[in-house]
């Protein structure tokens, strides 16, 4: 385990960087989920976060986006806490996290990413709605707009999801398996709007599952479990060492954790 | 009408009555009928919040918790010198532990790790106890038995009086417009909390404020349909409004309209036979419109589900028949080394080629013929038409793409790819079949028909 601290980019705060995470601790009843994470990730990168089930992917973008309340540690945005940056800010969580059955179309789905903007109490207007139709014709599906969401096939309803994040317009893109069971028309358009957004100097922290993609996906990876194993360019971080130690090392993750907590005992 | 409606019959007051009753133009059952109808709608609209939020239950929680604040808010009342019945302060008492036990349920669901249905389970009975229990104790205050209070268990609509009215349709009012006012924000609470959190809504805020407008709405319904049955009244309309409909707005409308007609329905029919309580009857109505909803229902009702399924099952007979047809030219043919073109083919042939009776082939055919598919047909030999062989040889080309596809794709066993790919290739539309021919064909033999992945043999009686 020691030799992974070398790996470790040390934290700055600066505000260049559009996600600095700080000694980041996450639990879920006492039980730690994410331990110690330290990263700074450059602006204008596609950066996969990898991991074996259970490895805190998830929660370290929930607590990156102020969902899972946060053991210890700090995460800031573009250098301010994510409060103040939120709307720098576009996210789009697991498909399955939400009922697709709910009765409304593919446009109410993606005009939420601009309700935000649009604040309390005021109607959604011709021009958000003109906004939504121009995200959903960026990932191909302007022609599904008054679709009920149900009559979507997986790849479509992801592919709404992410238009929805780009209505939001932001600068920092925090993405949980948007290739997770989507057909390879869907994940091609999508690896090339994530293309897009990087060539616009836009930054995406996407939850990627499929190995055998990240060297072509990415430029940047996390390799986690339930610490940072390694982070940095994916040409000198993404190596059969460190994946051996991401994906075999869980036991020993473990034991370590369960002393650690004895020790908080003490 | 039978012997034992008879106590009824003495009570029914005649069609001409009934009339009136309906229409409003009895002014004794004309505020009461006002009053359930405006209930109806407005509990039907954030009844399909409640719904959409998956909180149903929630409103059941909080109904059966009003009632030790009844009793305690007539306590009250009392020892301050004032009269016991007065209504708002009553509905106040009732609003707050209403709201203190939906407070208690979220407290237990996130300091143990019970989860909301026992959370609920455990509030709603201590609270509804305690209520009985006070209500017992209230029996030997004066004046106690004289105020009604055992209406609000079951609601007794006929008890309302003017004042009662317009407090009613201030309370509806409020909580139809505020819930229109709120409609951007709760369809993004009830569609995806966390992403609404993301984007800087307070998920606990707009919680509270739908629980406040749901509780509202409970409160003011304790007096004519009961803590009891006030829960069907939030979600049986919201639930059958669902059956109409794909589109969240058109769902509000038709759960106002459906809870509107319980409302109304149920209550004049109450007022016309006073042995049934208006609340017992509007649940009975607005469970009629539900199963009425979900049967006839045009977006997902029963019937029109069956309908769907039997055309898919009607288009599947087609493609099987007009698939065999090609297989068999295409068998013919080879012979000569020729290429598949639209020829007569023997229907004994035909019926060998699948297990079909031939009940069931003769039927196909009719069928066939019926969409312009078959040329001509007699006993023994049948003739596609231009449109039918064109559409059987683009059945034949999705399927064999199909079958390819598992072959190569998902390691099914030739032999038993017929089967699997029966299944999926009716469903096939124009964008899956291009996935398919990107995948698995060459570009210069895009348009041509595979050949079968196995033995085609036929199925029918061995020769």
């Amino acid at each position: 385990m020691q030799a992974n601290l070398e790996n470790r980019p040390i934290a700055t705060h600066e505000a260049s960087y559009p996600l600095a995470i700080h000694d980041l601790t996450v639990a879920y009843s006492r039980k730690p989920v994410i331990w110690d994470i330290d990263l700074d990730i450059p602006e204008g990168k596609l950066v996969g976060v990898i991991g074996p089930n259970g490895a805190g992917k998830s929660t370290l973008l929930k607590a990156c986006l102020d969902l899972v309340p946060k053991a210890s540690g700090d995460v800031r945005i573009y250098g301010q806490i994510y409060r103040k940056n939120r709307n720098l800010v576009g996210y789009v969580p697991q498909r399955e996290s939400v009922d697709w059955d709910f009765p409304i179309s593919a446009l109410d789905v993606v005009t939420m990413g601009l309700y935000g903007n649009i604040g309390w109490l005021k109607p959604v207007r011709s021009q958000h709605k003109a906004i939504a139709l121009d995200a959903l014709d960026r990932v191909g599906v302007a022609q599904l707009a008054d679709r009920q969401i149900s009559q979507l096939s997986g790849g479509q309803q992801q592919r709404v999801f992410i238009a929805r994040a780009l209505a939001q317009q932001a600068q920092l893109y925090f993405m949980d398996e948007p290739f997770a069971a989507v057909d390879a028309a869907t994940e091609r358009a999508v690896v090339e709007l994530l293309q897009d957004l990087r060539n616009q100097g836009k930054t995406c922290v996407v939850v990627h599952h499929d190995l055998s993609t990240v060297t072509q996906y990415f430029d940047w990876v996390i390799l986690l479990n339930m610490r940072v194993v390694a982070a940095g360019p994916t040409q000198t971080v993404f190596t059969q060492e460190n994946l051996h130690k991401t994906y075999g090392g869980k036991l020993t993750l473990l034991v370590e954790a369960s002393e650690a907590l004895k020790n908080l005992g003490k | 009408m039978i012997p034992a409606l008879g106590n009824f019959i003495t009570e029914w007051a005649g069609w001409p009555e009934a009339l009136d009753v309906l229409l409003l133009q009895n002014y004794n059952t004309r505020l009461v009928v006002l009053s359930t109808t405006l209930l109806g709608i407005a509990s039907g609209i954030i009844g399909s919040f409640l719904l959409l939020r998956k909180r149903s239950l929630m409103g059941d929680a909080l109904s059966h918790a009003c009632l030790p604040g009844i009793g305690l808010a007539f306590i009250i009342l009392v020892a301050f010198g004032g009269e016991g019945k007065y209504l708002p302060g009553l509905l106040l008492g009732a609003l707050v532990t209403g709201l203190l036990g939906v407070g208690m349920v979220i407290a237990v669901r996130n300091t143990t790790r019970l989860k909301d249905d026992a959370a609920m389970g455990v509030v709603l009975s201590v609270f509804f106890g305690l209520g009985i229990a006070i209500m017992g104790l209230l029996q030997k205050m004066p004046g106690a038995s004289a105020a009604g209070l055992e209406h609000f268990i079951y609601g007794k609509a006929a008890s309302m009086v003017l004042s009662d009215f317009g407090f009613i349709l201030t309370i509806t009012v409020i909580v139809i417009a505020v819930s229109m006012l709120f409609l951007k924000e709760f369809v993004l609470l009830c569609f995806d909390d966390s992403f609404a959190a993301t984007s800087g809504w307070s998920v606990t805020l707009l919680d509270m404020i739908l629980l406040l407008l749901v509780a509202a709405i409970t409160v003011v319904g304790l007096q004519a349909v009961g803590l009891i049955l006030i829960i069907a009244f939030l979600i049986t309309p919201a639930a059958a409004a669902r059956f109409w409909t794909d589109d969240l707005r058109g769902m509000l409308v038709w759960a106002g309209i459906l809870g509107g007609l319980s409302g109304w329905i149920g209550a004049s029919v109450s007022a016309l036979l006073p042995n049934l309580p208006a609340g017992s009857l509007i649940v009975l109505v607005g469970s009629g419109l539900f199963l009425f909803s979900m049967i006839f229902g045009n977006a997902r009702g029963i019937l029109k589900r069956y309908w769907k399924h039997l055309k898919l099952k009607r288009k599947v007979g087609r493609q099987h028949l007009l698939r065999s047809v090609f297989e068999i030219i295409e068998a013919e043919l080879r012979g000569e080394s020729r290429e598949p073109v639209n020829m007569a083919v023997s229907v004994d042939r035909l019926q060998k080629h699948r297990t079909w009776t031939p009940k069931r082939l003769h039927h196909l055919i009719k069928a066939a013929s019926k969409e312009d598919h078959i040329e001509s047909f007699d006993a023994h030999t049948l003739r596609l038409s231009e449109a039918g062989f064109g559409e059987a040889a683009r059945t034949t080309r999705n399927h064999r793409l199909w079958e390819l596809y598992l072959i190569s794709y998902a390691d099914i066993a030739p032999s038993h790819v017929d089967r699997d790919a029966d299944s999926v290739e009716h469903i096939l539309n124009p964008d899956m079949v291009r996935e398919l021919e990107a995948r698995l064909l060459q570009k210069e033999s895009s348009l041509a028909i595979p050949r079968s992945p196995h033995q085609i043999e036929e199925k029918g009686v061995t020769p």
